[in-house]
């Protein structure tokens, strides 16, 4: 159910456009903020009625994006450390490493207290200050395994 | 060389109206609408500025592709997908220059006629979006947007779209589906959007880099703009340096200004005492280049010339000891999962390829893999729907022909030899 904050939004960003359908995907990452992290098929429901578009329309576009989480649910702190070409050549692994030891799961796992998530991300736009991670929607940058240890106390 | 681009981005409050209008903003749109469409159409073209997002088009003769009939909608969309990797350039003039970009848009909406401009973002750029919110409810407020702007007859909407992480949303085809709220996947051509863009309407799409040389064009002139870069490549460009470099970031140089330049000089040159082994010179998709190439200029002339590309100018540095299989290994796997899916040479296509180079970097490959690699590149080159297979392709053969003998042993279970 989408709560009337959320459906007051997606009508605001209608007006941004020639036709409903294109406030798809700000609908989607507006649902999935307010409601945590993980999109249901009624939340798509509710979209495709308020876009007058079809549920499976929303989900074509749910299932193809990486940024929604449809039905691979997240922790609170999602964090995704680039293991891309400049990334990787300046030891995005090490890091990747550090963090997996630290939180005591592996990339792709959650830890089970739902804080953490940990993945990888291709190139996130950031490769002059390799190697880098983004935790929910923060860049960080230039990392060291001190410099993570740091940043991860940071969400104690 | 005076900088035009990132001429900004260190400056206290650089992001807000007031810094950009105290450094001299804002004064190229009001003279462009002295000029008048026609004549700011004319001049781009004279400037002989090609589009900085990755293919080159001159930008003058797509804005002259636009119909002129007044009774048309038309848009502009700007491209903010910056996702070839290695590239980052667009995120800073967004992120400490947003104004910068508003006022290129303003005047190419102007020239072409637009009265709806749209910034499609990547969506992992949160802060750059905030930022250019921000920027244009600023420009909205001063009445540098919106209706009857600085009193003329010209009216501009503008607005800031998301994507949610897709690669191929770059592909300019693809960012209209996926701005029109689809899956991105690219579209036919022909039509060319200039003709039937978004919405079916004609619309014109520039890289943020190409959008944000506009204002100097107009203001400094043509002469002033051919006067840097090479002849046909004008103008300054943004070179997105990293790696093994001592200073990896952004310079703001001539087109045309060689790699050895860029590399020891601005860059302070290798970050250890390994020599260089390789770069690639225009993000992933570019083939490489090696030592013997380092006093190639970057331009697009030159850098085709050796069977690369000039790309976004992302130039990605190896050392001696950069295991090239790997290279190659996570370039493709980046290329198989952002492959649309929408035609198969190249959804299956570098599937496999991932699949061979994974145990090839693992030591697990077989005989005549080598073989096989290239006889996947044959199958997929030339026969995609759109240029994300063929970069794919051509990034990889590059790799396979300067380092053949690494593959082959990798191929031959001996270990690492980079
Ligand atoms: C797979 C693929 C990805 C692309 N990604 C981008 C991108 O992230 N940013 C961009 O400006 N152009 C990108 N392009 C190029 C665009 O299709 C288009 O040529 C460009 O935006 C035109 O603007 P320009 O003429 O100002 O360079 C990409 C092209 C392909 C085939
Ligand atoms: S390669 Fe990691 S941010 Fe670009």
């Amino acid at each position: 159910m989408l709560t009337d904050k959320v459906r007051e939004e997606i009508l605001k960003i209608t007006a941004k456009y020639y036709n409903k359908r294109s406030a798809v995907m700000d609908a989607l990452m507006l649902v999935q903020k307010d409601c945590g992290g993980n999109i249901t098929r009624g939340d798509m429901e509710d979209i495709a009625d308020m876009l007058e578009i079809k549920p499976h329309e929303v989900n074509a576009v749910a299932t193809f994006y990486t940024m929604y989480n449809y039905a691979k649910p997240v922790g609170r702190y999602h964090i995704q450390v680039c293991r891309n070409i400049s990334c990787a050549l300046l030891e995005a692994e090490r890091v990747i490493a550090h963090i997996e030891d630290t939180l005591g799961i592996k990339t792709g796992d959650t830890t089970p207290d739902n804080k953490f998530t940990l993945s990888t991300a291709e190139c996130l736009g950031s490769c002059g200050t390799a190697p880098m991670m983004q935790i929910n929607d923060n860049y960080y940058e230039n990392l060291t395994p001190d410099k993570v240890d740091a940043i991860l106390k940071g969400f104690e | 060389m005076e900088k035009i681009l990132l001429k900004n981005i260190d400056k206290p409050e650089s992001h807000k109206i007031e810094s950009y209008i105290k450094n001299g903003g804002y004064n190229a749109v009001r003279e462009a609408l002295k000029l008048g469409p026609d004549d700011i159409i004319q001049r781009v073209k004279d400037s002989g500025i090609r589009g900085r997002g990755g293919a080159g088009f001159p930008t003058g003769l797509k804005w002259s592709f636009i119909p002129k009939d007044p009774t048309l909608d038309k848009y502009l969309c700007c491209n903010a997908d910056e996702g070839e990797p290695g590239t980052f350039k667009d995120r800073a003039i967004m992120d400490n220059d947003p104004h910068l970009l508003l006022e290129g848009m303003m005047i190419t909406s102007y020239a072409i006629g637009a009265a709806v401009g749209y910034i499609y973002i990547r969506g992992e750029f949160e802060f750059g979006a905030k930022r250019l919110e921000a920027a244009i409810d600023e420009a909205y407020r001063e009445g540098y947007l919106g209706k009857n702007i600085f009193g003329s007859e010209f009216s501009l909407d503008m607005y800031v779209h998301r994507g949610a992480g897709a690669y191929i949303c770059g592909e300019e085809t693809a960012l209209l589906e996926s701005l029109e709220g689809g899956r991105g996947q690219p579209r036919k051509k022909p039509p060319f959007p200039a003709l039937a863009g978004l919405y079916g309407k004609p619309t014109v799409i520039n890289n943020v880099e190409t959008l944000a040389c506009v204002p100097a064009i107009i203001e400094k002139g043509v002469e002033w703009f051919k006067s840097t870069g090479t002849e046909k490549s004008p103008g300054p460009k943004i070179f997105g340096v990293s790696g093994h470099v001592k200073k990896p970031g952004l310079y703001e140089l001539p087109m045309g200004t060689t790699l050895r330049e860029l590399i020891y000089e601005h860059c302070g040159g290798m970050r250890s005492d390994k020599p260089l082994k390789a770069v690639i010179p225009g993000g992933v998709s570019a083939p490489l280049l090696v030592p013997e190439d380092l006093d190639t200029t970057m331009d697009f002339e030159a850098m085709g010339a050796k069977g690369t590309m000039l790309g976004s100018g992302a130039v990605i540095v190896m050392e001696e000891g950069t295991c090239m299989v790997k290279v190659a290994y996570i370039t493709n796997r980046f290329f198989s999962h952002e492959s649309c899916g929408k035609c198969t040479p190249c959804r299956e296509g570098t599937i496999w390829i991932t699949k061979i180079l994974k145990r090839l970097e693992e030591d697990r490959g077989r005989p005549g893999d080598i073989d096989l690699l290239e006889e996947l590149c044959g199958n997929i080159f030339g026969r995609t729907f759109c240029p994300l297979g063929d970069g794919a392709v051509m990034a990889l053969r590059g790799a396979i022909t300067h380092f053949r003998d690494e593959f082959l042993n990798h191929a031959a279970h001996k270990g690492c030899t980079a």
